[in-house]
């Protein structure tokens, strides 16, 4: 093909598709509503076998069940197709989003959260410096300790972890569900709050600054590509800075294809109960 | 030894050895972390200028952790060749680096003086190469070895199929290994990482891969990378293993934060060939990967491309069948970008090579690092065209249980076309024999799973 002819082709079809959507140049041909393409990401999309002619396309339907990994997807020669290659694409987006964005305030609000932040100043050093995301300022220390109730019996706030939206995915269900469900039980339990650029060791600094009995931290967890939304519990009793990683007891995948959030909410109130009763947390309460 | 350069006008002075290597990095945000890193650009080239100029002596008369309490550092600096080290040992970091590159230098005389080296000068050496300096260098060195079939042949570019599931069900397993079978993937390993740590279950996905290998006849070797101490007592109870794995570390408290020591891998080779099912000579796995340490502090105040070669100096100890760095799994705080994390790749597959092992890379990435598959993509060809022995295959690039993104079965495929390489020769007549491959190509059949349902109509 010619440049000319290109440029001829390439006009032609703009003039097409713009008297389309002025309803035809005439003004007789009305537009005509098209449904969006597929999401890539619904799992009925991805559960497609992709292999053209397979020699046993009933056994092979059989396999891709038996797993959620990314079998019989065919191949455009020795490369992905089209399909598969977005929709990983597609989700591993979705991921990136999750670990670089914040959390609302209009969900803080909705929970009525007041929110501290760790030593980090932005979301890369969150990334890169774990260290800081388990410390506080001694401002923000002495704030906590105004805003909040000294020597409760179990203390429980949001944090964002490694995804913001593990905690928009499921803040606004499991914490009400825990709170009822501790309040339930008649515990003394101080008003929760959130606490930005957070990792999980930031819940020792929490335990031993207000003196709390039970501390609970709901963070969200690394993403996968399957889900992003993923949010786990780390529970401990009398936690404190430098203690062994095997003091905390651990709910985790906790998102809608896995522990929904209300049961999970549920099910923590029952565990913390059971940790003050045993006054231990980890791997001794399994003993 | 001087520890002192002046760099436009500016007068650069440092403490020690130690810190002249870990200044001499290329950025690493795991260096930072560490609080070990230089504090500017020009820093870190007055570094890699005093590094050039000292001597290899004082390379091996500065181990990064002390002879009396690290048994790595013993085993290497007593496993030296004193002939050879008497040779080189007045040779600058800077005029070595040189004799890799020279045309004068080839296999053969590497393999001789790779027997008078420490960890602390192969990692230094690495420190003053550019990107192609490491691909070029490591490209001289091809490293063969062992178990069920030869790996490491110059032309040769291998894969381990790495079938992961989210359960451990043995079903889905065993339809992600046919999938990667499909595609050619498997000629260095079948070697699943499971969820459980149960002796049961290691025991019963290697009678599954034994199964599949013996009735499909299969020229490969099999391994579940379960904790060497599991791996152990399932052989021990009967299970068939070709291979026993383990992830290491540079130092010998690292090596005991991941719950074994020197002599649970001695004890490990032991067993393999009393009971093992692989013809060896070479019966043993080891994964690395920069800033483990670190995450265990187990590092002792040294930076991570060090604490790397001192991985490898573990691993030649046992003469493994094979050794990969798990390059971009460890997440942001140890390397960032796909910057840091295409130069850690290059820097551990030519430090393992020098090292003298037959040296693969998971390149992969987590989803909290700025990474994509674009920038693995690129790494797997760099590497493969300086003779990586081998890399990962999962299904469509995402591993389903270890929730990170490696190399798509295809990807070896396309790479090798590319490049002209072949998978290791008797694989690659199974291949054919199975109509996937044909004339180093796969076949249209290639990619349908489901001719290894022809004869049984199931999954098994």
């Amino acid at each position: 093909m010619t440049r000319e002819e290109l440029t001829s082709r390439v006009t032609q079809a703009v003039m097409e598709a713009l008297a389309r959507r002025a309803g035809g140049a005439d003004g007789t041909e009305a537009p005509c509503p098209r449904p969006p393409l597929p999401d890539l990401t619904d799992p009925a999309f991805k559960a497609q076998v992709l292999v053209e002619n397979p020699n046993n396309p009933e056994g092979l339907a059989q396999m891709k069940r038996r797993t959620p990994a990314r079998i019989a997807v065919g191949n455009a020669g020795p490369r992905l197709r089209t399909q598969t290659y977005l929709t990983l694409r597609a989700e591993h987006a979705g991921a990136q989003d999750a670990v670089f964005r914040d959390v609302s305030p209009e969900l803080l609000k909705e929970l009525d959260l007041v929110s501290f932040s760790t030593l980090c100043r932005d979301r890369n050093e969150h990334l890169t410096r774990p260290d800081l995301g388990r410390r506080f300022s001694p401002e923000t220390l002495e704030d906590m300790k105004k805003r909040c109730v000294r020597s409760p019996q179990v203390q429980v706030y949001l944090s964002d972890g490694l995804s913001s939206q593990a905690v928009e995915a499921n803040g606004a269900d499991i914490l009400p569900a825990l709170m009822d469900g501790l309040h339930d039980e008649g515990l003394r339990v101080g008003p929760p709050f959130f606490v930005r650029f957070g990792r999980v060791p930031a819940m020792d600094v929490v335990s031993e600054t207000l003196d709390a009995e039970v501390t609970c931290v709901l963070i969200g967890e690394r993403p996968g590509l399957a889900t992003a939304n993923s949010m786990s519990a780390y529970i401990s009793y009398r936690a404190t800075v430098g203690m062994p990683e095997s003091r905390r007891t651990v709910v985790s995948n906790i998102h809608a294809a896995g522990i929904p959030a209300v049961e999970a909410g549920a099910h923590i109130a029952q565990l913390i109960r059971t940790i003050l009763e045993k006054q231990t947390s980890g791997v001794e309460l399994q003993q | 030894m001087i520890l002192k350069t002046v760099l436009s006008g500016r007068t650069y002075q440092f403490q020690s050895v130690k810190e002249v290597l870990a200044k001499a990095n290329e950025e690493k945000s795991g260096d930072v972390l560490a609080g070990l890193a230089a504090e500017s650009a020009s820093e870190r080239i007055a570094a890699k200028e005093v590094l050039a100029n000292l001597l290899l002596s004082d390379l091996r008369e500065h181990p990064s952790v002390e002879y009396e309490t690290d048994d790595i550092t013993r085993m290497d600096q007593d496993g030296v060749n004193e002939a050879i080290y008497r040779e080189i040992r007045g040779c600058s970091v800077g005029e070595f680096r040189e004799w890799l590159l020279a045309y004068s230098t080839d296999e053969n005389d590497i393999r001789r003086i790779r027997k008078g080296l420490t960890a602390e000068m192969i990692a230094g050496v690495a420190k003053i190469m550019s990107n192609l300096d490491l691909l070029y260098a490591a490209n001289k060195m091809r490293i063969q070895t062992h178990c069920n079939t030869t790996m490491g042949i110059r032309g040769t570019f291998s894969t381990r199929l790495q079938p992961n599931h989210p359960t451990d069900d043995l079903d889905g397993i065993t339809a992600s290994l046919y999938e990667g079978l499909s595609y050619g993937s498997g000629d260095a390993l079948i070697g699943l990482n499971p969820v459980s740590d149960s002796v049961a279950s290691c025991a019963a996905v290697l009678e599954r891969f034994a199964q599949i290998k013996e009735k499909w006849d299969i020229p490969t070797q099999c391994c579940v990378l379960a904790h060497i101490t599991t791996q152990m007592e399932a052989i021990r109870q009967g299970a068939p293993a070709d291979m026993i794995f383990q992830s290491i570390a540079g130092s010998q408290k690292g090596n005991e934060a991941f719950g074994f020591t020197t002599q649970t891998v001695r004890e490990a080779q032991a067993l393999l060939r009393r009971q093992g099912t692989g013809t060896g000579p070479n019966v043993l796995y080891f994964e690395t990967g920069q800033g483990s340490e670190l995450s265990s502090g187990a590092h002792f105040d040294t930076d991570q491309v060090t604490m790397e070669a001192r991985c490898y100096a573990f691993a030649k100890q046992f003469d493994p069948f094979m050794v990969n760095t798990v390059v971009g799994f460890i997440g942001p705080e140890y390397l960032y970008d796909s910057k840091q994390v295409i130069r850690a790749g290059l820097e551990d597959h030519f430090m393992g090579k020098l090292t003298g092992l037959p040296m693969g890379c998971d390149c992969c990435y987590t989803n909290h690092m700025q990474a994509d598959q674009n920038d693995l993509e690129l790494l797997t060809l760099a590497l493969a065209s300086a003779g990586c022995t081998y890399v990962i295959g999962v299904p469509a690039s995402d591993d389903v249980m270890l929730n990170y993104q490696s190399n798509a079965y295809q990807d070896a495929a396309a790479v090798r076309e590319i490049l002209g390489l072949r998978p290791i020769a008797e694989f690659e007549a199974w291949l054919e024999k199975m109509g996937i491959m044909e004339n180093g190509r796969l076949t249209s059949r290639a990619g349908d799973a489901s001719i290894f349902l022809e004869t049984r109509g199931g999954i098994a």
